[in-house]
This record gives C-alpha cells, sequence and structure tokens, in this order.
C-alpha cells in the first residue's frame, strides 16, 4: 500500500489544547488558595468585606476629608471625620529638631547626612572598604557629631544646651550611640563569656544577665537616680546623658548574646587552624573570628537596632524629648488640642516607626538570603 | 617540660601566669569602679540628707492606690505599697499571658492557613505590631481611645449589661449565692472523675489497645453535671449589673480604663511576636512527618495532634518563654499611662517620696530578677524532660 492512497495522514503532531480553565491560571489560583473548602470560601468572603468596608473609609480619612491646612485646631475640631495633617505640617520643625535653636539646625541636617551617609556604606554588603567606614562610624564621627551638635567654641560653633535637643533627631540619635557603643561592649561581652578564664566568664556572664532579667524602664531609672550618686559630687552628668548610658548599658547586654550566637556557630577548625598559625589570642580573634561571626550576626544586629529603636521611646520617662515625646507635647498644645488632632498625632508616629523599622527588617531578611546562599 | 625549653621562654609567656593577670587585672578594676561608685553614693547621700537603711520601709505612705488587691489606704506603710504594687504587676502578667497565648496561636494558625487573603491579614497584623513601638500602642488606645469616650452618662453599653466610658469598662460582677458551694463542689467532682477516667482509659489502652471516648466522657460529665446541680439546686450565681447613680455607675466589675488599655496593648503586641514564634515552630517539623502520620492512617487532625504539635512545642516554648517574661517585663510601661504596678508605685512614687533610690531601685529589680531567673530555672527543667534524647 502506497502513502498517497491513504485517505489521512497526520503529518505534523495537532496544536495543544489549552489547560482546562480550573487547573491553571487565576481561576486555578483563586480555587487552591481562597476557595479551596467551604470554610475557607466563607473566611474569604469575611476578608473582602472587611477590606471593602474599611478600606475607603481609611483612605477618606486620611485623603480626601482630610485637613491640609489650617492656622490654628479650629477647623480640625469642627471636621472630626478625617485626618488633621495641617497639625502635624505646622509642627513638623518641633517634631524634628525639638527645641533646638532655628539658626543652628543645618547643624544637626549635617550630622544627619553623614550618619546616614556612613551608616549606607556599612550596610551596603559590596561596598569597597567597609573596614574604613567601620572605623569612621565607630571612631571618628561619634567625637565629630559631638562637636556638631553641642558646639564648640574651636570651631565657633555657639554650645546648644542638651535641654534643648528633642523630636525625631535626638530619637536617630539615641539609636545611633547606642549601637556604636554597645556593639564594640556587646563583642567584648560575648568574648568574655566564652573565654577560658573563670573570672572573665562570671563578670560577662553576671552582667549579661543581670540586664537582660530587668525592664528597661528599670535601668533608665538607674541610670536617672543612681548614676549621679555614684560619681563625684560635682559631675552632675547631663541630663540627656544619663539615659544614652541606660541604653549603652541595656544594649550592649543584647548585643552580646547576639554575638556569642555568632561565634558558636564558628567551627571549631577555624579557632585550631588559627591556632596551629601560630596567632596570638588577640590576632585569632581581630583576623579570624570576629570577621567570621560579625558578618553572620549582621541580620541579629540589625533585628537589635529596630528593637533598640522602639526602646528609643522609653526614654522619656526619665525627661529626654524623643520624636514620641515631642509629639505627645505637641498634642497637648492647647491652640491645636482635640480628638482629631490626637489620633493624627498618633497615626504619623505610628507610620514614622514602622516605615524606619520595616525597612531595616527587609533589609536584614534580604541579609539573611544572601549569607544563606553563601553557606548552602 | 624539656628545661632548655623552659629556660628560654620567659614566665611572662605562660599562659597560665597571664590568664591569671588578667583576672586579677579585671577583679581589681572592677573592685575600684565598686568602692568608689560606693564611696561617692555614701557622700553624697549623706549630703542629700537621704536615708541610708530600709527603715522607710514601715513609715507612712500618705498617697492613694486607685487599684488594690489587698487593703491598703493612704494610711498603710510604704512596703505595703509595694505588695500592692507587686501584686499588681503579676495580675497583668496573669491576665496578658493567657490571652496573648490564646490570640497568638489564632494568629500564627491564620498566618499558615492555605486561605491566601486569610494569611496577608495574619502577616499584615504581624508585621505592624511588631515594627510599632509598644509605648506608641499604649498611649493610643489610652489617651486617643479610652480617655476620649463618652461620660459615664453616655456610656456606650452592650444590652445594659457591659458598660464602656472614660472612667473604665463594667462587666457584671458574679455574686456567689447559697447553692453556689454545691454547684462548685459538683463541678470539682465531675472534672476529678473526667481526669480519673481518663487516666484509667490510658492504662487500658496501653494493656488492650483498645480506645475508650475520654472527649466524649469529659464533655458529658463536667457541663451535664453542672446543669442537673444548676436545675435541682437553682442558680449557683447572680450578677450584679453596674448601674447608672448619679453623675457615675455604680456596683459591676470595673476594670479601670489604665488597666484595660495596659491589657489590650500589651495582649496585641505579644500575639505578633507569638504568632510569628508558632508559625517557625510548625514550618520547622519537617514535612515527612506528616506524610509519615498520613501513611500510618492517622487523619489530618489526629497527625496534627499527635504528631506535628508535640515536636513544634519542643522549638516553641523556649521563645515562647521568654515572650512570657517579656509580658511581664513589659507591664512597667504601665509608668507612662498610670496603671499602678510595682514600676510606677514603687520605682516611681515611692522613691520620689522618700528619695532611697539606691535602695527601691535594689527592691525592684531585684523582684524583676527573681521572677525571671525562677522562670528560666522552670524553662530549663521543661527542656531537660522534654528535649530529644538519643541519636
Amino acid at each position: 500500500m502506497s502513502l498517497a492512497s491513504l485517505a489521512y495522514v497526520r503529518e505534523a503532531p495537532e496544536p495543544e489544547e489549552a489547560p482546562p480553565i480550573l487547573s491553571s491560571g487565576a481561576l486555578a489560583w483563586a480555587r487552591a488558595n481562597l476557595f479551596s473548602s467551604i470554610g475557607s470560601s466563607f473566611v474569604t468572603i469575611g476578608c473582602v468585606a472587611l477590606i471593602a468596608y474599611l478600606l475607603p473609609q481609611l483612605a477618606a480619612w486620611a485623603t480626601t476629608r482630610a485637613i491640609w491646612s489650617a492656622s490654628d485646631g479650629a477647623v480640625c475640631r469642627q471636621h472630626q471625620d478625617g485626618a488633621c495633617w495641617a497639625f502635624v505640617i505646622t509642627k513638623w520643625d518641633y517634631l524634628r529638631f525639638g527645641s533646638y535653636p532655628a539658626a543652628e539646625r543645618w547643624r544637626v541636617n549635617v550630622a544627619e547626612a553623614i550618619g546616614a551617609a556612613l551608616i549606607i556604606w556599612l550596610l551596603w554588603i559590596n561596598a569597597p572598604r567597609r573596614v574604613w567606614a567601620a572605623f569612621l562610624f565607630f571612631v571618628v564621627y561619634p567625637i565629630l557629631a559631638l562637636i556638631l551638635l553641642r558646639g564648640s567654641s574651636w570651631f565657633g560653633l555657639p554650645i546648644v544646651d542638651t535641654q534643648l535637643w528633642g523630636g525625631i533627631f535626638v530619637s536617630l540619635l539615641t539609636a545611633v550611640v547606642g549601637i556604636v557603643f554597645s556593639l564594640p561592649l556587646g563583642v567584648l561581652l560575648a568574648l568574655g563569656r566564652r573565654s577560658p578564664l573563670p573570672a572573665i566568664r562570671l563578670a560577662s556572664v553576671l552582667f549579661i544577665e543581670f540586664v537582660r532579667g530587668v525592664p528597661f524602664i528599670t535601668i533608665l531609672f538607674m541610670a536617672n537616680n543612681l548614676l549621679p550618686l555614684f560619681v563625684p559630687e560635682t559631675w552632675t552628668p547631663d541630663r540627656l546623658l544619663r539615659p544614652l548610658a541606660g541604653i549603652v548599658i541595656f544594649s550592649a547586654a543584647y548585643m552580646a548574646e547576639e554575638v556569642r550566637g555568632g561565634l558558636q556557630s564558628l567551627g571549631r577548625g577555624q579557632y585550631e587552624a588559627a591556632m596551629a598559625l601560630g596567632l596570638s589570642y588577640a590576632r585569632m580573634t581581630a583576623l579570624v573570628v570576629l570577621p567570621q561571626a560579625l558578618s553572620l550576626v549582621i541580620p541579629g544586629i540589625v533585628n537589635n537596632f529596630i528593637g533598640l529603636f522602639m526602646d528609643t521611646t522609653l526614654i522619656s520617662v526619665v525627661g529626654a524629648t524623643d520624636f514620641l515625646e515631642a509629639m505627645n507635647n505637641a498634642i497637648k498644645d492647647p491652640i491645636w488640642a482635640g480628638p482629631t488632632i490626637m489620633v493624627t498625632g498618633y497615626v504619623f508616629a505610628g507610620i514614622f516607626y514602622f516605615v524606619f523599622c520595616f525597612g531595616m527588617a527587609r533589609y536584614s531578611a534580604h541579609i539573611e538570603r544572601v549569607l544563606a546562599k553563601g553557606r548552602k | 617540660m624539656d628545661p632548655a625549653r623552659a629556660k628560654r621562654s620567659s614566665w611572662l609567656n605562660d599562659q597560665r601566669v597571664r590568664g591569671l593577670a588578667y583576672q586579677i587585672l579585671l577583679l581589681a578594676v572592677i573592685a575600684t569602679l565598686a568602692s568608689g561608685a560606693i564611696y561617692n553614693a555614701v557622700v553624697n547621700m549623706r549630703a542629700r540628707g537621704v536615708p541610708m537603711g530600709f527603715g522607710f520601709w514601715n513609715d507612712v505612705a500618705g498617697f492613694d492606690i486607685n487599684l488594690h488587691l489587698i487593703n491598703y489606704s493612704n494610711l498603710s506603710t510604704y512596703g505595703r505599697a509595694f505588695w500592692v504594687g507587686f501584686l499588681n504587676t503579676l495580675l497583668i502578667g496573669i491576665i496578658c499571658i493567657p490571652l496573648a497565648t490564646l490570640l497568638g496561636f489564632v494568629i500564627g494558625v491564620a498566618r499558615l492557613s492555605p486561605n491566601w487573603l486569610l494569611s496577608r491579614f495574619a502577616l499584615v497584623y504581624t508585621s505592624v505590631m511588631r515594627n510599632t513601638p509598644l509605648l506608641l500602642l499604649l498611649l493610643f488606645w489610652y489617651n486617643a481611645v479610652l480617655k476620649s469616650l463618652p461620660g459615664p452618662r453616655q456610656s456606650i453599653s452592650i444590652g445594659d449589661v457591659v458598660f464602656l466610658n472614660n472612667r473604665g469598662l463594667y462587666l457584671p460582677m458574679p455574686v456567689a449565692r447559697d447553692s453556689a458551694v454545691w454547684f462548685l463542689g459538683t463541678v470539682v467532682a465531675a472534672i476529678v472523675s473526667a481526669v480519673g477516667f481518663h487516666v484509667w482509659a490510658r492504662w487500658r489502652q496501653d494493656r488492650t489497645g483498645a480506645q475508650m471516648p475520654t472527649v466524649l466522657v469529659a464533655a458529658a460529665l463536667i457541663p451535664g453535671l453542672s446543669a442537673i446541680v444548676t436545675a435541682v439546686a437553682g442558680a449557683p450565681f447572680g450578677f450584679d449589673l453596674a448601674r447608672l447613680s448619679g453623675f457615675n455607675l455604680k456596683g459591676g466589675l470595673q476594670i479601670i480604663p489604665e488597666m484595660a488599655a495596659l491589657v489590650f496593648g500589651l495582649v496585641t503586641f505579644t500575639a505578633a511576636f507569638i504568632a510569628e514564634i508558632v508559625r517557625a515552630g510548625v514550618l520547622a517539623v519537617p514535612f515527612g512527618q506528616n506524610e509519615a502520620a498520613g501513611a500510618l492512617g492517622l487523619h489530618r487532625g489526629l497527625s496534627m495532634r499527635l504528631v506535628v504539635i508535640p515536636q513544634a512545642m519542643r522549638l516553641i516554648t523556649p521563645p515562647l518563654t521568654s515572650q512570657y517574661l517579656n509580658i511581664v517585663k513589659n507591664s512597667s510601661l504601665a509608668v507612662f499611662i498610670g496603671y499602678p504596678d510595682l514600676v510606677q508605685i514603687f520605682a516611681g512614687t515611692v522613691l520620689n517620696q522618700t528619695q532611697a533610690a539606691v535602695q527601691v531601685m535594689a527592691i525592684t529589680m531585684a523582684v524583676y530578677l527573681v521572677i525571671s531567673l525562677t522562670v528560666a530555672t522552670a524553662l530549663n527543667a521543661f527542656n531537660a524532660r522534654y528535649a530529644l534524647n538519643g541519636r
């Protein structure tokens, strides 16, 4: 039989049929993830109803019904169904700098810009010469910032008393001081806790467990009430220095535990190899152990920093004016005071902290993934 | 050691000598700092006329506390005020820990739900809570919500049973009637017999393999017997409702707004952290365990209860315990909204009145340390009992 006599010959494969509509694409996804069972379907409908009910109201509250410009609180007190952003806009300078003299505020901006640049350099994993960044941030920057912010007659910068410092600037300052001083202290404590020398180990353990066992507020109270008693009468530590000392002590203990985790995850072989090369303890720690351990715990340190930043809100208990306290003060201003202003103020503060902390948390998760890739 | 070698290396390079020297140096530094601090403290306290001992403990406090679980008036002593504050701190812990655990587990399970929308809701909740300072939440609930509620005459009420206004939350107060003794006795007896049945059923299952419906029996026994006693002897409890009299609500169980805000803030905040712990714990159990349980013929509920949850609990318990400690420690934020806890009463008011800063702070910190150490010891005992053995 010849080929031509056949009635039908398949010369090419049939085009593929589209998959059943319910097994791929958006519908299939919805079926698997939203309507997989009767209960799941009810939950989905409930959630959608909730979003449909709440989201437009929230959006209208924050945008169309909100008051964007006003000279005092009268308009906001009349329109109670919208946010009063005019309040935040008017009070912005106070929320930002506290009572720092207006003519000198550029100094705060400069100090913050330098700090931000150094932090980006430090946190950018592939940046060149990160050791320099660390040196600049942990050694040079604190001195520079102190001169800029406090003022110094040598450089012709008028002294600004710390009682005038406040707002976002103090929140950032507290967090940065906390990390700059507590990280080195935490590294020392972590090394001390793993030291073979019993007295050093005991001292480290006692310090760490004591600080972690009590609330931050009691450390702040201690720094505020006991520090002036423990130093000679003539010293009288600055009112802002006391909570800063408290936050360094508190944060160092938590940093130490974080760093200890990194030290523990290092293989024994690293220590043994360093010793076989004849390195002393100091060189082994500085050249072999810490570079590996610290880069392992970057995510943990960043998470700790987030906690530290949220904890800075507590320093107002000893009279410092951080951002939240500045917001509290602004809310109480009789020209503005009103229920909408209070809600607007707290919502704005919430957004500020959320954006800051959530951004850091995303960064920390990203680093964790990068590190995990390297170790697989 | 080879004598020639011993001669060559100086004792300065001996590790033991160096170690000893470092330790002595550290101790000397600590001793110098401590003695300097003590000397300065004594000089400064003398100069300011601050009391040196604990004599203030028995002095009359002279201030009122708006929430006290034990008898207290402004004629009571500072010591009494300490106990009031201590009990109020414990009260917050006892209320918040079960509530936060419950909410945390619910959100953690929602986060693991196959329903995408529900798991997104849980994700948004945990992200917002974990990235907002607790103090901001407390101030928001206290100042912006509870303090802005209408006064007692315009209370928000749910069926005239529960009232909410700017003086607090009013719940019905259970009042025991004569039959309450019988009722409680029956409930206790029902629980004891249900537990006894469970133990017997276990014993029997171990020997014969036959299962008994223990949950059903317990579910029948406890409410059943309670209902019978209630029917025979009458309702065991009456409820004292809050009523408006004059400008205020009288009666009922009043929860002051400070406490409501603190409980609400702490529970919603901590629940987010607990949810993440639960999620991580359940996800850490290898999926093969689920499949193995299925291969053994266990259905989904049983495999969760008998295989996955017990293994997840081993991972969940340690961080969960540290969250419980965080609740106790974070309850010290009470000081910002005026809930009378240990820190607010003792490290706040008592410290300011007596000026005995060193003693007051030492006592306050000791209390938290004792709580932390007790819980840590209990946790270690738990870990020793349930840690993976062998392998």
